[in-house]
């Protein structure tokens, strides 16, 4: 998968993902080392290209690529007034003057990865395109599952809160139902596509009959700074409805656990004692990320050498290796 | 078993000992090492499993990257006699690779090397210390070696079956080794 972009779960096969997340779980044990390094990517360089502030997902990548060795820069644009589409092929051109071998890139405007993909001669790795798609997230997500229950396959995961507004949702549920889950949908009508359940999932508006029986439930962040008032009529009204505790997960499977991509607004999408019992795997999904994009980095990072190319005949630098997989 | 016989009588302090096998071909060899080992000292000692893959000098120069395999240490390398299980040593590539991920697992007293075959082709300088069978080979055959439950094994060129025959004593040796286990 050298030279691979990681665009979106929905361009991935199974086969490519699996082989991730089993890279993924031979990753997680440098985590338990001492000495929580080891020398793969010497000598390489990765870019973090953040233009939307995250903490979390930048700390992760940050960490995954020093823990392989790699020479870690932190690009991060703040910031909107510029014309956008001009400044990011600028920008693009730029980093890739300084030679990367891989670029991770979050924007709040779907689409954005795909683009830069397309000038860069490295390699890129999706962190996160507006309501698109969160790739790396979803796939620490199938990770901790995987972990948890030992199997994705035949497995049903309820992913609760803003659909519409969420690529957390969007990319798990391409990667949940390509590794053979059942996937259910759960908010309030103004939350849910109407079209949602083209991509295979069944959508409720109760979260009772949601998560009846379930073995998996995952709460999606309320952007409060952005949504409140938009959708629901009161951050209580949501919680009350929506928000998980402990007396609503007993309609779930015993041993279901709980998922929140975090940062965790307490009293809203989880209770209180929801976030710190023993059902929620929140910590091992943050522990994940660094392992899953250990894996991807060491798939994928490396720059295609100049002949190959040419031999993509215009078609873009990395055509040919989009064609030709591996 | 006579592989088991030389680690005892050549490292002096048995409790110390520490196998770590080198997947695949190590992991099948270290298990029948511990095995033997027990019945000469009446000593369990430690088998860890170490890929080497990820500290693989070759990395840069290959166009996929290999899939990782299992790495399990079960505990410290600190002062321990380690030594490393390995089912054939050729360049010598690998053990420097093993030798590599081994110090970042902690500092070992000494380190040793077994290998059930020696190729010869060397590459490094890098000295097997106990040693199954010496097997000349050129540098582009393939050595394969099956040591199943029903004790069968060979050793068979890249080419054709023809080009050379399962060696008896690799195959008395696997016996043995089996038979041990």
């Amino acid at each position: 998968m050298i030279g691979r972009d990681i665009l979106g779960i929905e361009d991935l096969s199974r086969s490519e993902i699996e082989l991730i997340l089993e890279t993924a779980e031979r990753m997680q044990e440098i985590g338990t080392r001492e000495v929580k390094k080891v020398p793969t990517l010497r000598g390489r360089t990765m870019i973090n290209l953040f233009f939307e502030p995250s903490t979390r997902t930048q700390t992760s990548f940050e960490i995954a690529g020093k823990r392989l060795a790699a020479d870690v820069v932190n690009f991060s644009v703040s910031g909107s007034s510029v014309s956008k589409r001009e400044t990011l092929l600028d920008t693009a051109k730029t980093l890739d003057a300084m030679d990367p071998d891989v670029v991770i890139v979050r924007h709040r405007v779907a689409g954005v990865p795909y683009r830069l993909a397309e000038v860069l001669h490295a390699p890129v790795i999706n962190a996160g395109d507006g309501a698109h798609e969160h790739p790396t997230q979803a796939m620490l997500d199938m990770l901790t599952v995987m972990e948890q229950k030992g199997r994705i396959e035949g497995l049903t995961v309820t992913i609760v809160g803003d659909i519409a507004h969420s690529r957390v949702a969007r990319s798990n549920i391409y990667g949940f139902r390509k590794l053979g889950a059942e996937v259910r949908v759960a908010g309030p009508p103004t939350m849910l596509p109407a079209d949602i359940e083209s991509l295979g999932v069944k959508a409720y508006t109760n979260l009772r009959e949601a998560i009846d029986g379930v073995d998996v439930v995952m709460a999606l962040r309320i952007q409060m700074e952005r949504l409140d008032g938009a959708c629901f009529p009161s951050v209580r009204e949501y919680s009350s409805t929506f928000g998980l505790d402990r007396a609503k997960l007993r309609f779930a499977k015993e041993d279901a656990i709980v998922m929140h991509p975090g940062p965790v607004n307490r009293g809203v999408e989880l209770a209180h004692e929801l976030a710190d019992h023993r059902s929620s795997v929140i910590l091992d999904q943050v522990r994940n990320g660094v392992a899953l994009r250990m894996a991807l980095l060491y798939l994928v990072s490396g720059r295609l050498k100049a002949e190959e190319a040419a031999s993509a005949e215009g078609a873009g630098p990395k055509a040919a290796a989009r064609r030709g997989g591996d | 078993m006579r592989i088991a016989h030389e680690i005892v009588e050549r490292i002096e302090d048995p409790e110390r000992l520490y196998l770590v096998a080198i997947p695949n071909g190590g992991v099948a060899l270290g298990r029948i090492l511990i095995e033997n080992l027990e019945s000469l000292t009446g000593i369990r000692t430690p088998l860890g499993i170490l890929d080497t893959t990820l500290y693989r000098d070759d990395l840069s120069t290959r166009s996929s990257r290999p899939r990782l395999r299992r790495t399990e240490m079960p505990s410290s390398v600190d002062d321990r006699v380690v030594v490393l299980v390995e089912d054939v040593v050729n360049t010598g590539r690998t053990i420097r690779a093993a030798m590599d991920a081994l110090m970042d697992f902690g500092r070992p007293s000494q380190v040793r090397v077994v290998a059930l075959v020696d190729r010869g082709h060397r590459e490094l300088p890098i000295k097997i210390d106990f040693v199954g069978k010496n097997i000349p080979t050129q540098p582009n055959e393939k050595v394969i070696f099956r040591a199943g439950t029903d004790a069968s094994a060979s050793a068979q060129t890249d080419e054709t079956a023809a080009a050379e025959d399962p060696d008896p004593t690799v195959l008395e040796l696997i016996v043995r080794e089996s038979e041990g286990g």
